[in-house]
């Protein structure tokens, strides 16, 4: 067992130190929600918090239920089945991640409105005069926001579920169909509870985008829990109420994947990366291959295919009359500023997971959670979170040298790019850590303790054991974080320094001066460049999954 | 990728700290590396701060403002660095003193509230003080209106009668039951409108008002204001609320002409107060590090040229007397009795009394649950 190993001390250091460093927003927050100087819970909870409330519970149920549906059977049918047009949707189902809510949601809004052209040809086919004359599901709802939004986040799910459908040992699933299994009982039964962990994972950073999102529920005209902490703060100047209810939407996640973990508490899982157990996928034919490629077609082309190709036209109307010149630098930001913190997220989430592994404290496998509640917190309050000390540490540093050398330095943390790095990690390291323990949570603690007792310190085990079984995951959690920061709005604005902008900043200047179409080049650049990543990473996790070999 | 100096800054000295210590065998003890590191990024400070900027906050977008900021660096030699920034302005002036001079806002919500958090300091310019009317100035100097727009009434030119239209407060009436659109009740615009009806008729009256207003209205609020006139011209509803501007954007566009073309501009309450003005205005901060140059970039905006960009390029009103307004500005309300050549009467409340009752406002949409 690894208990027996020594575990040298400075692995505890290591996890607790960032731990405290990621946690500083958090207890900025809770330093400022302490400061208040009225109570508006009252006030709140008696008007329209049940609201918000109700609207909230809709749609954490509505996209929970449809990234769930969504993502595990396209997940499903890629890694175990076999289809005409399989390896195409295989890195098509991907797609989806590289468009950004708010973007999606400005496309359908425009397209299924009232006075959008879908319902305005419908009432020139049909004679129809007015709204009264016919029914059309309204796009400005839970409803719209709830299908909307399960057509883009799907893929968090589909991502993670097939990555584990792919590594689990062949071998379950074949003792599964010799035990009379068929092949839904031995994916309800084995397949499945396997995955459960990663789908788990993946369903929970969806909702944690549809909570923290206010953007797009505006867009939706749906008030969530976030619109109370939007308006309180930038309505009210309230921030420190803002930062109380920003801390009870952290607590209520915190409660639900509390409840999750709990639920699956007894069941324990390490299954082998095997090579050599490999099945073969289930050939479909007939009406169940049509069946299956039309599934997997549908979220492809409502959740990417047709709002690109509506940005496309768009771009194409109106390239003459936005900041062309601005364009590549915005694009080179984006990149830059995603490749960075990608490459770092996932360095720190495999450490941390590392080091939460080699843990046998239950503090520190508690404290580590702590990192990954950034991606709940709405993005302009991580902003707060991060900007607070930072800009105390400036200030200090600044007073300090002023005193005894009398010179400046100025923000040189909080005025940076530096700041903006960072609070794309608390924001998304849950991504690359979540990504990293599910990858190891599929090595065995026997492969660790043979390393170990073979001489070799545990950064050498990670480094020439964990590391090369878990490319897969690893490559998965770092997409995950780049698209996620090349889409990443509302704490960018906040904390972006002088003369500085990305795609999504130029896009969302355009936007809210209610230029749709001069927004959509940006738009469509966001769309195009997290494209590179989804198939660069479709490609790496075909060529790590086992199946692979038996494809050569 | 374009860094701003500082960063650039950081990022040079690193490089050559690098150098340093691998030219000192990397023999430094750790203190001391990160001792040249520091010194490192201290000295190249002053080497790149050009002799003359002025560090902006904007609301304003960036190319909406950038043509002001180009006329203003040739005319001034003042080097303007911007960021572009809607919500949380607050939060960043006070956490970063200095690192800011001037505030650039596109209405009066964040001059009030930061007027009242102290983050501003007076400023006593004859210029400013010649160019802008007093009420479109903070009392205490605090803040300067730049440009004026008009919360006004849109109808659609068929289905609505001047006759049926007159003030804010007939809004609420039955005769327009199902016939109003409007955006968010939260956004700054309306919460202004809101606050400008409590100054007038004190929050019970108009809590009452606001319900009314909900009570009429055709769809949930959604959507901006271009699209409350995409939703009068495709027959959602007759009426809405929506910024004077706008409609001169509209017009200009090939797509969105015919929005625009279908509805009418109608200046209410011109028996009594007068329409309800926004604007959008300048400050500077309490610590500002280059106070002059953002006094002059204020001046700047107040003078006759960017007076005459603002009414001509983004059709707002010109707070300096005697600045034409647009030719599609001057065409609003010229079927409205009392409206000549687009001048019409405007509230002359003093905004800075509006943004005291912001929080009211906020709390009156709550209670009525105006977005629901």
């Amino acid at each position: 067992m690894i208990s027996s190993l020594k575990i040298s001390g400075s692995w505890n250091l290591f996890t607790l130190t960032m731990v405290i460093l990621f946690a500083l927003p958090v207890i900025s927050l809770m330093v400022t929600a302490g400061s208040a100087e009225e109570n508006v819970w009252e006030h709140l909870l008696s008007t329209v918090m049940p609201g918000y409330l109700g609207n909230t519970f809709w749609l954490m149920l509505g996209v929970g239920s449809g990234t769930l549906l969504l993502g595990v059977s396209s997940g499903w049918l890629i890694s175990m089945t076999e289809f005409p047009g399989r390896r195409v949707m295989e890195w098509a189902l991907l797609l989806p991640l590289a468009f950004p809510g708010y973007i999606i949601a400005m496309v359908y809004v425009e397209l299924l409105e009232y006075s959008g052209p879908v319902q305005s040809q419908l009432r020139l086919w049909f004679g129809w005069n007015s709204f009264q004359d016919y029914w059309f599901p309204p796009i400005a709802s839970v409803g719209g926001a709830v299908t909307v939004l399960s057509l883009v986040l799907y893929p968090y799910v589909y991502l993670l579920a097939r990555t584990a459908f792919l590594q689990q040992s062949a071998a379950l699933l074949e003792v599964g169909r010799m035990l009379g299994k068929s092949l839904k009982n031995s994916f309800i039964n084995v397949a499945l509870p396997l995955a459960r962990p990663a789908i788990a994972i993946g369903v929970s950073l969806a909702l944690m985008e549809t909570l923290a999102d206010f953007g797009t529920m505006q867009l939706f005209a749906v008030q969530t829990f976030t619109t109370g902490i939007y308006n309180t703060w930038f309505g009210t100047y309230n921030a420190p109420a803002a930062a109380q209810l920003s801390l009870s939407l952290l607590m209520f996640f915190c409660f639900f994947i509390f409840l999750e973990r709990y639920s699956r508490r007894k069941q324990r899982s390490h299954t082998k990366d095997s090579i050599m157990n490999v099945q073969p996928r289930y050939p479909l034919s007939g009406i169940r291959a049509i069946t299956a490629l039309v599934f997997c077609l549908l979220p492809v082309t409502f959740g990417f295919a047709l709002p690109a190709g509506l940005l496309i036209q768009w771009a194409l109307e109106s390239w003459r009359n936005v900041m062309l010149d601005r364009f590549f630098s915005d694009a080179g930001n984006s990149l830059v500023l995603a490749g960075v913190t990608a490459f770092i997220g996932v360095v720190l989430g495999i450490l941390l997971a590392y080091g939460t592994r080699l843990s046998k404290r239950r503090r520190v496998h508690l404290a580590a959670r702590i990192v990954s509640l950034g991606y709940a917190i709405p993005g302009p309050v991580v902003a707060l979170g991060v900007l607070l000390p930072f800009a105390w540490f400036d200030r200090t540093i600044d007073a300090w040298f002023k005193e005894s050398y009398g010179i400046s330095t100025g923000y040189i943390l909080s005025g940076t790019v530096f700041i903006l790095i960072f609070a794309y990690l608390v924001r998304f390291l849950a991504l690359a850590f979540g990504a990293a323990e599910s990858g190891f949570g599929r090595i065995t603690p026997q492969m660790e303790e043979a390393s170990r007792s073979l001489g070799k310190t545990n950064l050498q085990t990670l480094k020439q054991v964990h590391v090369p079984l878990m490319r897969g995951s690893m490559l998965a959690a770092g997409l995950l974080v780049f698209v996620d920061v090349m889409k990443e709005l509302p704490a960018t604005l906040m904390l972006q320094p002088f003369n500085f902008s990305t795609l999504a900043t130029r896009a969302y200047g355009y936007a809210t001066e209610e230029l749709l179409k001069e927004a959509s080049l940006w738009c469509l650049t966001i769309v195009a460049v997290g494209l590179f990543p989804v198939l660069f990473l479709n490609r790496q996790l075909r060529e790590t999954s086992p199946r692979h070999y038996k494809e050569i | 990728m374009i860094l701003n100096e500082r960063t650039l800054l950081f990022e040079r000295s690193f490089k050559i700290d690098f150098k340093i210590i691998i030219y000192t065998g990397g023999k430094l003890n750790l203190m001391n590396k990160l001792l040249t590191l520091t010194l490192g990024c201290l000295l190249l400070i002053p080497q790149l701060v050009p002799a003359a900027e002025v560090n902006i906050l904007s609301e304003r977008q960036e190319f909406l403002l950038r043509p002001f900021l180009k006329a203003f660096e040739e005319n001034t030699g003042i080097k303007a660095n911007v960021v572009y920034l809607k919500k949380g302005s607050l939060e960043r002036l006070k956490q970063q003193p200095g690192a800011v001079d001037a505030l650039l806002t596109v209405d009066i919500s964040n001059l009030t509230a930061i007027a009242e958090a102290g983050l501003f300091q007076p400023v006593n310019s004859s210029v400013i003080n010649k160019n802008v009317p007093s009420n479109y100035r903070d009392p205490k100097g605090l803040w300067s209106a730049l440009t004026a727009r008009g919360r006004v009434i849109y109808y659609s030119k068929d289905r609505v009668k001047l006759s049926e239209l007159s003030t804010y407060e007939a809004l609420a009436d039955a005769k327009f039951a199902k016939r109003i659109c409007t955006r968010s009740g939260y956004h700054k615009y309306n919460v202004a409108l809101i606050s400008s009806m409590i100054a007038e008729h004190g929050v019970a009256a108009a809590k009452k008002w606001l319900q009314g207003l909900k009570n009429n209205l055709a769809r949930k609020p959604q959507g901006n204001d271009r699209g409350q006139v995409k939703a009068i011209y495709q027959g959602q509803c007759d009426v809405a609320i929506g910024n004077t501007y706008y409609m001169g954007k509209m017009l200009e566009r090939d797509d969105q002409r015919e929005w625009a073309a279908s509805v009418g501009i109608f200046f209410p309450n011109q028996n009594d107060r007068g329409t309800h003005m926004n604007v959008s205005g300048g400050a500077v901060t309490r610590d500002a590090v280059n106070k002059n140059e953002a006094v002059r970039l204020l001046e700047f905006l107040s003078g006759d040229l960017a007076q005459y960009m603002y009414a001509q390029v983004n059709h707002e009103y010109p707070v300096k007397e005697g600045v034409p307004y647009s030719g599609i500005v001057s065409s609003f309300g010229s079927s409205q009795e009392g409206v000549k050549k687009g001048v019409f009467k405007q509230d002359k409340r003093n905004l800075s009394e509006i943004g005291s009752y912001r929080k009211k406002a906020i709390q009156i949409l709550d209670e009525v649950n105006y977005d629901k």
